[in-house]
C-alpha cells in the first residue's frame, strides 16, 4: 500500500543536541500508528517533523509521495493546511471564539467557511448543542472533541494527534478514542504520540521511541511488554 | 471570520486597545496641532511683526537712483504723486498690504534749531477705484509710537505732533504752541517711537505740502506687506524677472515673495521704485522658517515617540499572543494573513484614537494660537491627509518589531512549549 509519509534517515540536531537520531519510519495511508517513548525521546520532535512543523537537519521527507525535505515554510503550511489535522494536549482554542467559529477558522484558512459542514463536524464530536460556547465554558474533553472537529473538517490525508488524551478523565479518552476509531475506520490515517497504553492499544502498529531513535516497533497492535516511562 | 477575530481580540484585549488608541491620538493631536500651527503660523507672525514697521519703501525711481543728475534739472521726478499711492491697492497682492502711508518732508528752523517736517496720513479713509474703502496710515504703520496725548486727525490743520527728542529741545509738551513758518500749532501730542522719528515734527500730509508748496505730492511711501519667506526662487527673480521661464514667472508672480510685489507695485506706479526694507522682511522670513522648522521637529519628534509607543504596545501584543499566532499558522494561516490580522487590529484601535486625535489637535491649536498668536489658528483641510498618512506610516513603522517577531514564530516551539 502507499505511504502516507515516509520518513528516511532524518536527523534532528538542536545545537550539538540530538533530538531524532538517523529515523527512518514509513506510515501507510489508512494506517494508525501510535509513537510512545519516555520523555525526552523525540516523540514530540518526530510529530513536528511528520507535521510539517519543522524541517529535519538530515534526512529526507517523502508526504504523500512528495519529497518535502527542502520545502520552503510557505510550501510545508500549505501541506498542513490541505493534508494534516493537528491535534494538541493542550486543545490550543483560539479563546474568543465559540466551539463553532474554532472549527470554521480552519476553513478560513483553507477554503470557504461553511458553517452547516462545521456543525456537522462538532455533531460527529457529540458537540453540536455546545457550538456557540466559548472554551472557557467549555470542559477539558468537550475542548479536546472541538479541537478534533476542527482537524478534521477539512479532511486531512493524515491526522496527527500528540497526547490527545494526556489532559482527559477516562470517559472523555474513550469518547476520543472512539473518534479516532471511527475516522480510521473511514480510512483516515491517524499517528498518535502518547504515553498511555490504553490508547495505543488501538494502533495498527506501536512505534517505540528511546534517545532519539526508534527502539522497536510492533505491527499488527500492541504486544510487546509496558514501556517503563 | 475576519471580522469576527478582530471583534473577538478587541474584546479580550480591551485595555491593550485602548493603549493603542490613546498612544494614537496623543500622538496625532501634537502633530496636527504642529501642522495646523506650522500652516497657518505664516500669517499671525508676519500680522505681527507688521506691528514693527513698514517692509517696503516705495520712492520716485530718479529720486531713488539718480537723484544727483536728475534732481534739479526735473523736480517733479522727485516725488510720487499723493493720487498713485492709492494704486497700491490695484495690484494683484492689494489684499496683502496691510497699513500705508505717503510722506513728504521739509526742513524749517524753530528758535533757531533746524526741524525736518514729516507730512503723513495718520488714519486716512480712503475710496479706492474698486469700491471699497480702507482707512490706512501710521497709526497702524507706527503701532508701537508711545505717545503722549493724541494721534493727529488728517484734516486737522494747526496740529503738530513732537517727536519726543524735538519736544525736549523746544521744551514743550502736548498742548503747548508752537511757532511754524510764522504760524501757530497746537502741539496735540508728543511721541517717542525709538528712532530718528523722535527728533521730527510730524503734520497732516496736507499741511507739508502747503507749506513746502508741494501740493498733490508725496516723497515717498512706506507700507507693510504680508510676504511669504524668500527662497531661491525669489531671490533669482529679485535680481531679474525677465531671467525667469514662464512656469518660474507665473509661480513667483502668484506668490506673495517681498519681490514679487515690490515688482508689481513698479508695475502699478511706473515712475516709482519699491524696495524691501531688508533687515525686516529677512527677520520675518529667518523666523518663519525657525518657526515653521521647530514645528516640523515637534512633529517628527512626536510621531517618533509614537511609533515606539505603539512599538512596545504591538511588540508586547504579538507576544502575548504567540500561541494563538502559532495555532493559526499550524493550522494553515500564511504569514501575510496574520500580519494583515494584527496590522488590521491595531490599525483600527489607532484610526479610532486618530479621529480623536485630529479634533483635538485642531483645538489644541486653536488654544495654542490665541494664546501664543493672539489669532485663531484656522483648520487647514490639508492636514488631514497629511496626519492621515503619518498616523499610517507611524502604525507602521511602530509594528516593524512586533511583525518580526511575528514573522520568526515558530508553531512547533510555542504549541509544545
Amino acid at each position: 500500500m502507499k505511504n502516507i509519509v515516509e520518513l528516511r534517515g532524518v536527523s534532528v540536531i538542536y545545537d550539538s543536541l540530538a533530538a531524532l537520531q538517523d529515523v527512518s519510519l514509513e506510515v501507510r495511508f489508512g494506517e494508525w500508528l501510535a509513537v510512545m517513548g519516555p520523555s525526552g525521546s523525540g516523540k514530540t520532535t518526530m510529530m513536528n517533523i511528520i507535521g510539517c512543523l519543522d524541517k529535519p537537519t538530515r534526512g529526507s521527507i517523502i508526504f504523500d509521495g512528495e519529497d518535502i525535505s527542502h520545502a520552503r515554510l510557505k510550501d510545508l503550511t500549505a501541506i498542513r493546511r490541505e493534508k494534516i489535522g493537528l491535534i494538541f494536549q493542550q486543545f490550543h482554542l483560539v479563546p474568543y471564539l465559540t466551539a463553532l467559529q474554532n472549527v470554521m477558522l480552519a476553513q478560513y484558512y483553507h477554503s470557504l467557511v461553511d458553517e452547516k459542514e462545521a456543525l456537522k463536524a462538532l455533531e460527529r464530536v457529540g458537540l453540536r448543542e455546545r457550538s456557540s460556547h466559548l472554551p472557557k465554558e467549555l470542559s477539558g474533553g468537550e475542548q479536546q472533541r472541538v479541537c478534533i472537529a476542527r482537524a478534521l473538517i477539512n479532511y486531512p490525508k493524515l491526522i496527527l494527534a500528540d497526547e490527545p488524551t494526556g489532559n482527559l478523565d477516562e470517559t472523555n479518552e474513550k469518547i476520543v478514542i472512539d473518534i479516532f476509531k471511527g475516522l480510521n475506520a473511514e480510512g483516515s490515517a491517524i499517528i498518535v504520540v502518547t504515553h498511555d497504553r490504553e490508547v495505543a492499544q488501538y494502533a495498527d502498529r506501536v512505534v517505540r521511541l528511546g534517545h532519539g531513535k526508534i527502539a522497536a516497533q510492533e505491527k499488527d497492535r500492541l504486544t510487546f511488554p509496558p514501556i517503563s516511562l | 471570520m475576519f471580522i469576527q477575530m478582530i471583534k473577538g481580540a478587541f474584546k479580550r484585549q480591551t485595555g491593550k486597545f485602548v493603549m493603542i488608541a490613546v498612544t494614537a491620538a496623543l500622538g496625532v493631536c501634537a502633530a496636527a496641532a504642529m501642522l495646523n500651527i506650522m500652516l497657518d503660523v505664516g500669517d499671525k507672525v508676519n500680522q505681527e511683526l507688521k506691528a514693527y514697521g513698514a517692509n517696503i519703501t516705495v520712492r520716485p525711481k530718479f529720486a531713488s537712483i539718480l537723484s544727483d543728475v536728475y534732481a534739479e534739472d526735473d523736480a517733479e521726478r522727485d516725488f510720487i504723486a499723493e493720487k498713485d499711492v492709492l494704486k497700491l491697492k490695484t495690484i494683484f497682492w492689494a489684499h496683502n498690504i496691510v497699513d500705508f502711508a505717503p510722506f513728504l518732508t521739509m526742513q524749517t528752523s524753530i528758535n533757531g534749531g533746524d526741524y525736518r517736517l514729516v507730512g503723513t496720513w495718520f488714519n486716512k479713509e480712503l475710496d479706492l477705484p474698486t469700491g471699497e474703502t480702507v482707512v490706512t496710515g501710521i497709526i497702524g504703520l507706527k503701532s508701537w509710537w508711545q505717545l503722549e496725548g493724541e494721534w493727529l486727525k488728517d484734516d486737522a490743520a494747526g496740529e503738530v505732533m513732537l517727536g519726543s527728542i524735538a519736544a525736549e529741545r523746544l521744551n514743550l509738551t502736548a498742548g503747548s504752541l508752537v511757532e511754524i513758518e510764522g504760524r501757530d500749532y497746537l502741539v496735540r501730542a508728543v511721541f517717542s517711537a525709538g528712532g530718528e522719528e523722535d527728533e521730527d515734527i510730524y503734520l497732516p500730509l496736507a499741511a507739508v505740502q502747503e507749506l513746502s508748496g508741494n501740493y498733490g505730492k508725496a516723497a515717498y511711501i512706506d507700507l507693510s506687506a504680508l510676504t511669504t519667506p524668500e527662497n531661491e526662487l525669489a531671490r533669482k527673480a529679485a535680481q531679474d524677472p525677465s531671467s525667469l521661464d514662464r512656469d518660474d514667472y507665473e509661480t513667483w508672480y502668484c506668490t506673495a515673495y517681498i519681490s514679487s510685489i515690490t515688482y508689481q507695485i513698479e508695475e502699478a506706479i511706473p515712475n516709482a521704485r519699491a524696495k524691501a526694507v531688508l533687515q525686516i522682511s529677512q527677520s520675518e522670513g529667518a523666523i518663519l522658517n525657525k518657526i515653521q522648522l521647530l514645528m516640523l521637529l515637534l512633529t517628527a519628534l512626536t510621531l517618533i515617540c509614537t511609533a515606539l509607543g505603539i512599538s512596545n504596545l504591538v511588540t508586547a501584543y504579538v507576544i502575548e499572543k504567540s500561541v494563538e499566532i502559532g495555532l493559526i499558522k499550524a493550522i494553515g494561516a500564511l504569514d501575510m494573513q496574520i500580519t494583515l490580522l494584527v496590522l488590521a487590529q491595531v490599525m483600527i484601535s489607532a484610526i479610532v484614537g486618530g479621529v480623536v486625535g485630529y479634533f483635538s489637535g485642531l483645538k489644541v491649536a486653536s488654544i495654542l494660537g490665541r494664546a501664543v498668536f493672539n489669532a485663531v489658528i484656522e483648520p487647514s483641510v490639508l492636514t488631514l491627509p497629511i496626519v492621515s498618512i503619518l498616523l499610517i506610516l507611524t502604525v507602521l513603522f511602530g509594528s516593524i518589531p512586533a511583525i518580526k517577531i511575528l514573522l520568526l514564530t515558530r508553531p512547533a516551539v510555542v504549541l509544545h512549549g
